[in-house]
């Protein structure tokens, strides 16, 4: 058991014990703390895991809390079934929502969600059903066999099994197929679209998951209190959420929990002392709060967590298992097959040509160089062929069928895979996750299962699979490091392995050598060799020549977007033309 | 609703609108210059507005302490970083800023505050105390941060925003202020009532808008302000810092913060808290722009100014659900609109 | 002790670069003899803009840079660029949106703040050595063809007032007759007494206008000596072509 398994089972036992010991005072600050930590926990997942802000997290807060509350006063609706209404409303306003905003650039959507904080804020406080600004009261307790929760500490237990369960769900999704793709997003999403995720799709989905979390804390506070009001759920508590997140630790499960509690008990305390010191009585505390938040972003972004993680350092949870059943291969092309076509692939960025009228193509087992100096247009033609950029004019055809037009996450789908020039990797995540993003597609299990973790056995097949793509290229003993401690050479090897990992039929290779040391360029080469030897086809855009001659079986050199030559290594170095265009001349 | 009342909402939201309009300038200034979303720009409205506010009761008012004691944080940390760096010639210029210039400020508001002086003294007077706090700001709370990421600007801005507020709790008290209206003069036009009071408001900020041009295109201080926001790099590589951009830029959103709270302080109550309401919706209208088109941004203020007014009387309880739904038809129409690069985003 | 009589215009020595565990510039030292044209030249990823973004102060850097004999590893960029040391980085980082006047006032922005006078005698000089700039001086710089743009950058930094001025990859991405004019530019610059530091992946043309030069190769100088001899080494060529086969 490591130090920090430890540490999680004493607190499990501290609050097992909790109610029974504690005065009632205590046992009301532990449920609060609870409370808020459910929703926090959800802005985990959405803010320091998917990089998503969100400052309206009370909104939902308060869609859960009045559902219930109106329901089972006006109507006398179970709370269990007034649950499940609530979370039904909630996810349709968060689809809707989320549909919205989180196809804008960031800032739009904290930006939104404080307007629909304040709106449905003084939506709760001017609708005479909702009791206006004095709100519902006699609200029941909620039963559980018959028996009614109705003391603090009875629920105290709802509260803390509720706060768990949401915890291990999360921690349980993001060690899976999903999760990694969830933990992608912040890299800008262009990696992760380039193996498959739809991050669109990935990013309503957690932002779903964190207003659902926050609905069941709003359920929970009505019952707890037995009466609502709108204040609870302004947009002062939905930014008060966000820095709870901030203080525990963006980045951390169980920051959220923490920040929860440093941070109501910070205020309870603050709210005791405050006024005695100035003499007045008012909400002083928000100084503090605001100098408190400003300072840990200038000098500790990781929070209390950040800090607690030197003691107790995270072990990697997702292991690959020793064996397991190997994943289906795709059907290959036969040698001499024409895999890829350019035709006449013309690119304008404004008025300027960076591509014109670039044609090749490239058959099954066959290494092709597309060289040329800086600004020649190859990283153009190789952004045209992901489909990262539109083609302006032309076709590109893999395999009898046109793929320009189609997202990278399509293309991606018929068997192409690429590295990239500037290397993406999520450097906090091990070596074997960050592989395992390659395998995306050969997996199908989604969030659901994922929470639930009942999606063990396709996510060993999956691991198993990046451990035996980072064995083909030599990674085998770095598996478990972040991969962000990996030399730059490593790393470029690491992101051919994560393509490998895709079952592709052909390989993309985005300047693979460019800052390389001449070692680090001597064991990429002795890897593409063996590679080619076991007969994957490859797209090598490059600029050094040395690497390229070697390596290739026929080279496509382009300078100021057009195609200058095509053919041998040998004949291509000979061409007047690239000396010229390599070496540079005055006259 | 007869065309009478039509003509006075109208009247009503035209003036509302030009405060929300000069804001929502501000907001796309600073967005555009630091990439900060200037949540507090609210709480210089509420400042601006209750400094008056004292200065009419022949009061002290509560900035000019606070004025003392942010230009001595400020100073402080000049002061040790300029220590740290070795590089002592920066302690003179940072102290005569920050503590010389607070302390005459604070001497003049003792002197002038009981004598009640002339409104256009009080006037000059609100400012020189509150826009002096922008930089102040930018320096304690953003400086630091220059290269951090849009959105842990503004998470820092919204912390702000809850100091600020809490701030002026503590220095201006709970209760509300409103101060005389600068005209008391009513107009007939045809059969509309116009009040001079609205006409002062709409000439003021017009003029302040014109102002603002004028420093952005014929300036070169201007000129470097729209230099950085349209290249940071290029911008730092001519000599333009960085830091001189931001305090600039914090300079001129106190100040339009401030004359907003002047200008709205005679229409409406203002409490410590108010500010924020009325920035927000100088934001709906930014964001209207997008955070980048400035006449987009002021003509969206205006569109909110109407849309306030025009709800206050038929579901007046529903006035700011209806001002913040708009919000999310606008972003749903961008989101059709534009193709999004994603920022890319470290850790 | 250096003093200022035998001080380069600009001195590096021992000048490291890394990107968190990737170290892009290895122990790199340059000297830069006033009024002299100095040439780095080397391949893609050698580290040549890292070296210049170093230089001025946009990357955190380990080694001495000394300007006018005087170190100023510790100042921000922004004051390095108002002592008269002035980059012309690889993608220009022109003001699109600004018109092409804005653009060479602003490059003057620090002799504003000291309040020279002769800003604008300087203003016409770079519009008679660019007559194209004074023909578009109302259209905005993002309208500009490529050649046009380098010529905005470079009349930009020349309101400066440069003593040292860094040239990043001038030639790159324009046409043959372009890059011709371009180079006549700046060998034409050495008349002012300005010392040029000149990243190239052009190397004929480098060498060609250079006085001295170096060969940057993965992070470290690899080779420097005069350019016309820099010119004629086989190593140069090779290191470029890949022609000849290395020896581990």
């Amino acid at each position: 058991m490591s130090r920090a398994a430890m540490l999680v089972a004493a607190v499990v036992a501290a609050l097992a014990v909790a109610p029974l010991a504690l005065p009632e005072f205590y046992v009301t600050i532990l449920n609060y703390i609870g409370l808020y930590s459910i929703v926090a926990l959800g802005l985990v997942l959405l803010t320091g895991v998917g990089g998503l802000t969100s400052f309206g997290q009370a909104a939902f807060v308060g869609l859960g809390a009045y559902t219930t509350a109106y329901l089972t006063t006006a109507y006398a609706w179970s709370p269990w079934l007034t649950l499940v209404v609530g979370l039904l409303l909630t996810a349709a306003l968060a689809l809707f929502l989320g549909f919205i905003m989180l196809r804008l650039s960031g800032h739009y959507l904290p930006l939104g969600t404080i307007a629909w904080g304040i709106s449905i804020y003084y939506l709760f406080g001017n609708l005479e059903w909702l009791g206006g600004q004095t709100g519902l009261t006699g609200i029941p307790p909620i039963t559980v066999f018959g028996h009614a929760l109705d003391t603090g500490r009875e629920y105290f237990y709802l509260i803390w099994l509720l706060v768990l369960a949401a915890l291990a769900s999360i921690q349980n999704l993001l060690d899976s197929r999903p999760g990694r793709a969830i933990r992608s997003l912040r890299g800008g999403g262009l990696m992760a679209e380039a193996f498959g995720v739809n991050t669109a799709n990935m990013k309503i989905v957690i932002f779903l998951y964190a207003a659902l979390l926050a609905c069941v804390s709003g359920w929970l506070y009505a019952h707890l209190l037995r009466f609502v009001n709108p204040t609870p759920f302004s947009l002062t508590f939905g930014i008060e959420y966000l820095f709870m997140v901030v203080v525990g630790g963006a980045g951390y499960v169980w920051g959220a929990v923490v920040g929860a509690a440093v941070l109501t008990m910070l205020r309870e305390w603050l709210s005791d002392v405050l006024p005695k010191l100035v003499g007045q009585a008012g909400e002083f505390e928000i100084i503090v709060l605001g100098i408190l938040l400003v300072l840990l972003l200038q000098r500790a972004r990781g929070g209390v967590m950040g800090f607690l993680a030197r003691f107790f350092p995270v072990t990697a949870r997702a292991k690959a298992p020793a064996d397991a059943a190997a994943l289906p291969l795709r059907e290959k092309p036969k040698t001499g097959d024409v895999l890829l076509q350019v035709k006449a692939a013309t690119k304008q960025f404004g008025g300027l040509t960076a591509v014109n009228k670039i044609g090749f193509s490239l058959e099954a087992g066959e290494i092709l160089g597309l060289i040329g100096p800086n600004g020649a247009g190859k990283s153009t033609t190789f952004n045209l062929v992901t489909g990262v950029l539109p083609l302006t004019q032309g076709e590109i055809v893999f395999r009898g069928t046109r793929i320009d037009g189609l997202p990278s996450r399509e293309i991606v789908k018929r068997g192409v895979a690429r590295t990239f020039q500037h290397v993406h990797l999520r450097p906090q995540m091990t070596v074997l996750e960050n592989v395992a993003i390659g395998a995306h597609l050969r997996g199908q299990k989604g969030v659901l299962p994922a929470l639930l973790r009942m999606e063990r056995a396709e996510e060993g097949r999956l691991l198993f699979e990046a451990k035996k793509q980072l064995e083909r290229v030599g990674l085998a003993e770095h598996l478990y490091e972040p991969a962000g401690s990996l030399a730059l050479g490593q790393q470029r090897i690491l992101e051919i392995a994560r393509a490998l990992a895709a079952d592709p039929v052909l390989l993309l290779l985005d300047e693979p050598a460019a800052g390389l040391r001449y070692k680090e360029k001597q064991q990429l080469a002795d890897l593409l060799r063996r590679l080619k030897g076991e007969g994957v086809s490859v797209l090598l855009v490059e600029h050094d020549m040395d690497f390229v001659m070697n390596l290739v079986d026929r080279v496509v050199v382009m300078v100021f977007g057009e195609k200058i030559a095509e053919g041998l290594p040998r004949e291509v170095q000979a061409d007047p033309a690239v000396v010229e265009a390599y070496l540079g001349g005055v006259e | 609703m007869n065309f009478d009342i039509a003509l006075l909402l109208a009247q009503d939201g035209l003036t509302n609108g030009a405060i929300y309009a000069l804001l929502a300038l501000a907001l796309v200034l600073v967005f555009a210059v630091t990439r900060i979303i200037f949540v507090p720009q609210g709480e210089f409205v509420a400042y601006g507005a209750l400094t008056l506010a004292s200065l009419q009761l022949g009061r002290m008012p509560g900035t000019a302490y606070l004025l003392l004691i942010a230009g001595a944080a400020v100073a402080l940390v000049d002061v040790v970083v300029a220590l740290r760096e070795r590089r002592p010639g920066r302690i003179a210029a940072t102290l005569g800023w920050n503590v010389a210039l607070p302390v005459a400020l604070f001497f003049l508001a003792r002197w002038a505050a009981p004598q009640q002086p002339p409104l256009w003294a009080q006037v000059a007077l609100s400012l020189a105390l509150v826009v002096p706090l922008g930089p102040m700001l930018y320096r304690l709370a953003f400086q630091p941060l220059a290269n951090a990421s849009v959105l842990v600007l503004l998470i820092v801005s919204v912390a702000v925003h809850f100091l600020m507020v809490g701030l002026g709790l503590l220095f201006f008290g709970a209760e509300g202020s409103r101060t005389p209206a600068f005209s008391d003069a009513r107009f007939e036009a045809g059969a509309m009532t116009v009040s001079g009071q609205s006409l002062f408001v709409i000439g003021a900020s017009l003029a302040l808008i014109v102002a603002l041009y004028l420093f952005f295109e014929r300036t070169i201080y201007g000129k470097a302000l729209r230099a950085t926001a349209v290249n940071r790099l290029g911008a730092r590589l001519v000599g333009i810092s960085t830091t001189l951009a931001g305090k600039l830029t914090f300079t001129l959103a106190a100040l339009i913060g401030a004359a907003s709270g002047i200008l709205v302080a005679p229409i409406t109550t203002i409490y410590y808290d108010s500010g924020f309401l009325i920035g927000l919706k100088g934001f709906v209208g930014a964001i209207i722009g997008g955070l980048v088109s400035y006449p987009l941004a002021a003509l969206g203020a205006l569109i909110v100014g109407l849309l306030e007014s025009f709800s206050s009387f038929w579901a007046s309880a529903f006035k700011e659900v209806i001002v913040f739904t708009l919000i999310i038809p606008v972003l749903l129409w961008r989101s059709l609109h534009t193709h999004h690069v994603e920022e890319e985003e470290d850790e | 002790m250096t003093t200022a009589s035998v001080a380069g215009a600009l001195d590096i020595r021992d000048l490291s670069v890394s990107y968190g565990k990737v170290e892009a510039l290895h122990k790199a030292t340059v000297r830069v003899a006033p009024g002299s044209i100095v040439t780095v030249i080397g391949p893609n990823g050698a580290g040549k803009s890292t070296m210049l973004n170093a230089i001025m102060g946009l990357l955190p850097a380990a080694g001495a840079i000394r300007y006018e004999g005087e170190e100023i590893g510790g100042l921000e960029t922004e004051s390095r660029v108002a002592r008269g040391l002035v980059l012309v980085p690889e993608k220009r980082e022109l003001f699109a949106d600004m018109t092409v006047a804005d653009n060479l006032v602003l490059g003057a922005f620090p002799r504003y703040r000291r309040r020279e006078r002769d800003i604008d005698a300087d203003l016409q000089a770079v519009y008679t050595r660019f007559p194209r700039l004074l023909e578009r001086r109302a259209q905005l710089a993002g309208t500009l063809s490529g050649g046009e743009r380098q010529m905005l950058a470079l009349g930009r930094a020349l309101m400066a007032k440069p003593r040292v001025l860094m040239l990043d990859e001038p030639s790159l991405g324009l046409a043959p007759l372009i890059v011709r004019e371009i180079f006549r530019i700046i060998s034409d610059l050495r008349k002012t007494g300005v010392a040029i530091l000149l990243v190239e992946q052009n190397a004929r043309a480098a060498l060609q206008v250079a006085d001295y030069g170096y060969v940057l190769e993965t992070g470290e100088m690899a080779l420097e000596g005069p350019a016309a001899e820099l010119a004629v080494n086989p190593r140069v060529v090779e290191t470029y072509l890949g022609l000849a086969r290395r020896q581990g």
